[in-house]
C-alpha cells in the first residue's frame, strides 16, 4: 500500500471549497423541491381532477426514471432545443429541485393523510374554514410525520448531489477528480472527499435525531 | 328546531338510511338507539352535513341544509358535535382547544374567548386543566373537554355520537352528569347512545332505528315498558 497524502496538501483548500459549492446547490434544490413539493401534495390531496392527475403523473415520471438521466436531459437537451446555453449550476438545481419535488410531495401527502380523519371532522363540525383548519390544525400535526422523512430526503440529496460532477459542475466530487487528474493519483483525493461527505451526512443525521427527539418530547407533554 | 323529511343516505349501492322523517322541538332531548350498523351515526352526521344526504330535506332553525346554496359553515356553527373518540386537537392545550374556534370563527378576542373557556371548564368540572394537553387527560376528562369545546361555539343544538362508548366504566357517570346538566339547562340535544338508563331518565323522546328505518319513536316510559313493535321488543330484550 502506498498511500501518500502529502502531495495533496496544496489542493486541500480547493477541495474544501467544494463543500460550500455542494451545499449551496443542495440548499437551492431543496428549496425548490420543498415549494414545488408542497404545491404538488396539495394538488394530490384536494386539487381539482386535472391538477391531481398532473401531480400524480409528475411524481410517477420523476420517481420512475434515473436522476442522472434527468440531469443529462436538462443539461444537453435545453441548449439543443432552445439554443439557451444552460450552466451546470442551473441544470443541477433544476434537475435536483424537480426530482426532489416528486419525493417531497409524497412525503407531505403521506404526512397529511396520516393525521386522524377525526381531526378534520372535529374542525368541520366547529365551522372552521378550510384554510385555517389546514394551517392551524392539520399541518402542525402532519409536520411531526413529515419532518423525519424530510430529513432523510436532505441526506439522500446531499449524497446524490455528487452526480452533478458528470456535467462538470465543480462540486466536492468533481474537485476530487480534478485534483486526482493533476497529481496522477486518484485514490487520496477520493478518500478525502469521501470523508467529507460522510461527515456532512453524520451532521445531518445528528440534527435529524435531535429534531425527532424534540417532536417525541412534545407528544408526551 | 330540527325538521327531517324523507332522509335517504346511500354509500354507493348501500342504502344506509331509508327515508327518515322526524322533528325535534327546541329544548327537547332525543335519544337515538338501535343495533350497531343500523345507521344511527350516519343519521346524526347528516344533521351537520358531515355526511351529504342523498335525498330528503333537513331544516335546522329554519335553515334548509339540503338546498343547493345552503351556507354549511354557518349552519355548523350553531350545531355542536361530540364524537365517540373525542377528537380533541392534540397539539393545543385544553384552553387552546376551547378558544381556537370562537376566536377564528366567531371573531372573539383572546380575553373574551379565555374568559368563556374558563367558565365552561368550571361547568364541566375541569378548571384546573386549562393548561394541560389532551394526552395527559383521562377519557372522561377528554370527553368533558370535548363537550366544553362544542359549547364554546354557543350552539343551539348539540349532537352526541355514543359519547360514553369509548370510556372505561368508571368514567361514564362523570360525562353523563355533564350531559344531564346540559339537558336541564334547556339545550336541544340528539344523543346516539347505548346507555338505556340515560335515555330513560333524561330523554324526552326515544327514536329506535333498525336497518336504516325509523321503526318506532315515543316517550321513554312507554317505549321502554311497552314497545309497540316486535323489533324494538327484541332489541330491548338483548340490551336490558
Ligand atoms: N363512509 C362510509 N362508507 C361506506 N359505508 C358506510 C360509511 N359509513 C357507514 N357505513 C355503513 O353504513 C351502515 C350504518 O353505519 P352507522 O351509521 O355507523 O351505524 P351505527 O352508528 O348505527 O352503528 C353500516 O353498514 C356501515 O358499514
Ligand atoms: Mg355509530
Amino acid at each position: 500500500m502506498n498511500l501518500d497524502f502529502s502531495q495533496m496538501t496544496p489542493y486541500i483548500p480547493y477541495m474544501l471549497e467544494g463543500i460550500w459549492v455542494t451545499l449551496k446547490f443542495v440548499f437551492v434544490a431543496l428549496l425548490i423541491g420543498a415549494l414545488l413539493g408542497t404545491l404538488l401534495a396539495l394538488f394530490k390531496i384536494s386539487g381539482p381532477v386535472p391538477l391531481r392527475a398532473f401531480a400524480i403523473a409528475y411524481t410517477s415520471v420523476f420517481r420512475g426514471t434515473p436522476l442522472i438521466l434527468q440531469l443529462m436531459l436538462i443539461y444537453f437537451a435545453v441548449p439543443q432545443l432552445t439554443g439557451y446555453d444552460i450552466t451546470p449550476f442551473l441544470s443541477a438545481i433544476a434537475a435536483f429541485g424537480l426530482n426532489s419535488a416528486a419525493y417531497i410531495s409524497e412525503i407531505i401527502r403521506a404526512g397529511i393523510q396520516a393525521v386522524d380523519k377525526g381531526q378534520v371532522e372535529a374542525a368541520q363540525a366547529l365551522g372552521i374554514p378550510y384554510r385555517a383548519m389546514m394551517k392551524d390544525i392539520i399541518l402542525p400535526q402532519a409536520f411531526k410525520n413529515i419532518l423525519p422523512a424530510l430529513m432523510n430526503e436532505v441526506i439522500t440529496l446531499t449524497k446524490e448531489s455528487a452526480l452533478v460532477s458528470t456535467i462538470g459542475y465543480l462540486d466536492l466530487m468533481r474537485r476530487a477528480q480534478v485534483v486526482g487528474a493533476s497529481m496522477y493519483r486518484q485514490f487520496e483525493p477520493l478518500l478525502f472527499v469521501g470523508l467529507i461527505y460522510w461527515i456532512l451526512v453524520m451532521i445531518l443525521t445528528l440534527i435529524g435525531r435531535r429534531i425527532e427527539r424534540r417532536l417525541k418530547a412534545s407528544d408526551i407533554r | 328546531m330540527i325538521y327531517v323529511d324523507g332522509l335517504v343516505k346511500s354509500f354507493g349501492n348501500l342504502e344506509v338510511l331509508k327515508g327518515i322523517s322526524t322533528d325535534v322541538k327546541p329544548g327537547e332531548v332525543v335519544a337515538v338507539i338501535g343495533p350497531s350498523g343500523s345507521g344511527k351515526s350516519t343519521f346524526l352526521r347528516c344533521l351537520n352535513l358531515l355526511e351529504q344526504p342523498t335525498r330528503g330535506t333537513i331544516r335546522i332553525s329554519g335553515r334548509d341544509l339540503t338546498s343547493k346554496n345552503a351556507d354549511i359553515r354557518a349552519a355548523r356553527q350553531e350545531i355542536g358535535m361530540v364524537f365517540q373518540h373525542f377528537h380533541l386537537f392534540p397539539h393545543l392545550t385544553v384552553l387552546g382547544n376551547l378558544t381556537y374556534a370562537p376566536m377564528k370563527v366567531k371573531g372573539f378576542g383572546k380575553a373574551q374567548a379565555e374568559e368563556q373557556a374558563q367558565k365552561l371548564l368550571r361547568r364541566v368540572g375541569l378548571s384546573d386543566k386549562a393548561g394541560a394537553y389532551p394526552s395527559s387527560l383521562s377519557g372522561g376528562q377528554k370527553q368533558r373537554v370535548a363537550i366544553a369545546r362544542a359549547l364554546a361555539m354557543e350552539p343551539r343544538l348539540m349532537l352526541f355520537d355514543e359519547p360514553t362508548s369509548a370510556l372505561d366504566p368508571e368514567m361514564v357517570k362523570e360525562v353523563l352528569d355533564v350531559m344531564k346538566d346540559l339537558a336541564k339547562s334547556g339545550m336541544t340535544m340528539v344523543v346516539v347512545t347505548h346507555e338505556m338508563g340515560f335515555a330513560r331518565e333524561v330523554a324526552d323522546r326515544v327514536l329506535f332505528l333498525d336497518q336504516g328505518v325509523l321503526i318506532e319513536e315515543g316517550r321513554p316510559d312507554t317505549f321502554f315498558s311497552a314497545p309497540k313493535t316486535s323489533r324494538a321488543k327484541d332489541f330491548l330484550e338483548k340490551v336490558l
